[in-house]
């Protein structure tokens, strides 16, 4: 299979990256690691007359710890979030997550901007980065702007981008004192997506009963969602079995649950129980509680 | 519109024009000649297009050529030297290792990253590592058992 043809541009900064997308606008697409948009040209789902590899603009991948945020280069791959030590002893639960998106062949090259940017629906990063309230910087011409993971995604493989933007940054805040947090998923057995994702992060007060709780629902849906309910059934409580249980119970609330070849929504409403269920035990038990 | 591409690919270093959709896999096989690397699936999940790029794996079939430009690249044709099987190459052959071999370049490429970043891979982590890789015939234990021997047999590190 071959992509219908194009024009292939590799810009050296990140002016340059834009001025090509304000003149090709629509018919040009952002190449970050390649790993769902040319599996996309290659079926022509996509087919971009002019492709922009962003893969030489300098000061787009790496990771580094900025206050109570780490910021992550758009081009960082997966792989340098897996293996990469200030995530691993700020964020290990960042780390765990990228280390069971699809395979290592598929890690070295995917990257966490192109993941976010693009929001497949059943795609890790997305379910994370709302349990820890990341934020993502987008750079115009005008400038960048900050937009906050509850705005970010709004529908199938629709993110807040600008069309004559370029994601170049995701902060995440590292978790703060009490917490705890953990990403559990059923993955699909080839592609390793997602049939169901869940991310959780709990903070537990001085007495052990949830202060906080942040849940991030992937994979069910046309986009990862906030799970709201599960929130309010965690907050005040000491979340011992049986609250967790109770809690896990409003897991596919308020998603747009959708049947595909995965299974159907009986079975991925009761697959987002399950794995809120198991994500916030070991949240809790990750927090101290 | 052509574009010229320049990569390293085995030692040896290759200049083509090429069109920006030409498949890595396929200026490989097709215009270099190197028919060791395979397509499997075409879609990225079998990995019997796996070769080394800058020393990490990569599925060939999910990226272009113009992408690879300047790239130092190794297939499974660069793993033996002077007609001895490299260590993995061996362990395949020792353990039974494959079947109908179609998914063996990619497995044996797939291997020598593992190998390079965990040289003493548990059990476990050999299949969470080879998770990008499918047989069809194996069932995959000999596959891990020639990983096994491999472990064993590769030269120390300088």
């Amino acid at each position: 299979m071959y992509p219908a043809a194009f024009d292939y541009h590799a810009p050296g900064t990140i002016k340059e990256a834009l001025d090509l997308l304000g003149k090709h606008k629509d018919d040009a697409k952002l190449l970050a690691g390649g790993h769902s948009l040319i599996p996309m040209m290659k079926l022509r789902l996509a087919q971009p007359k002019h492709l922009i590899d962003l893969r030489k603009v300098p000061g787009l991948s790496g990771i580094k710890q900025d206050g109570n945020m780490l910021a992550i280069g758009a081009m960082t791959t997966h792989w340098e979030v897996e293996s990469s030590s200030v995530v691993k002893s700020k964020l290990a639960v960042l780390s765990e997550v990228a280390a069971l998106i699809g395979d290592p062949a598929v890690r070295n090259r995917g990257t966490v901007g192109g993941s976010i940017a693009h929001a497949d629906p059943a795609a890790d990063y997305p379910a994370a980065m709302i349990a820890l309230g990341a934020e993502m910087v987008c750079e115009g011409a005008k400038g960048r702007r900050t937009v906050k993971v509850d705005d970010w995604f709004k529908g199938l493989m629709a993110t807040a981008v600008g069309e004559d933007e370029i994601l170049v940054e995701v902060r995440v805040p590292v978790l703060p004192a009490s917490t705890g947090a953990a990403y559990m998923k059923f993955p699909h057995p080839a592609s390793r997506f997602a049939v169901v994702g869940v991310a959780a992060a709990v903070t537990l007060d001085g007495k052990g009963a949830c202060s906080k709780a942040s849940i991030g629902v992937t994979g069910a849906g046309t986009k990862a969602v906030r799970a709201k309910g599960v929130e309010a059934g965690c907050t005040g409580k000491k979340l011992d079995a049986a609250a967790i249980e109770a809690a896990a119970q409003k897991a596919a609330d308020g998603v747009d649950v959708q049947a595909d070849l995965q299974g159907s929504v009986e079975y991925k409403s009761h697959l987002c129980r399950v794995f809120a269920k198991r994500a916030l035990t070991e949240a809790v038990k990750r927090a101290g509680g | 519109m052509k574009l010229p591409v320049k990569m390293t690919i085995n030692g040896q270093s290759y200049s083509h024009e090429v069109e920006p959709r030409l498949l890595l896999v396929h200026y490989i096989r097709e215009t270099v000649g190197l028919t060791g690397t395979h397509v499997g699936c075409d879609t990225s999940q079998c990995g019997a297009c796996t070769i080394l790029m800058n020393g990490q794996a990569v599925k060939a079939c999910n990226f272009f050529a113009v992408q690879a430009d300047g790239a130092n690249i190794m297939t499974i044709e660069g793993l033996a030297k002077d007609g001895e099987l490299h260590p993995i190459q061996q362990g395949f052959w020792e353990k039974h290792g494959l079947q109908c071999g179609f998914c063996t370049p990619g497995m044996i490429m797939s291997a020598y990253q593992m190998l390079e970043r965990y040289p003493k891979p548990s059990e476990e982590l050999i299949r969470h590592q080879l998770e990008g890789n499918l047989c069809r015939c194996t069932g995959y234990h000999n596959i891990v058992k020639a990983i096994e021997w491999a472990a064993e047999h590769m030269p120390a590190k300088k």
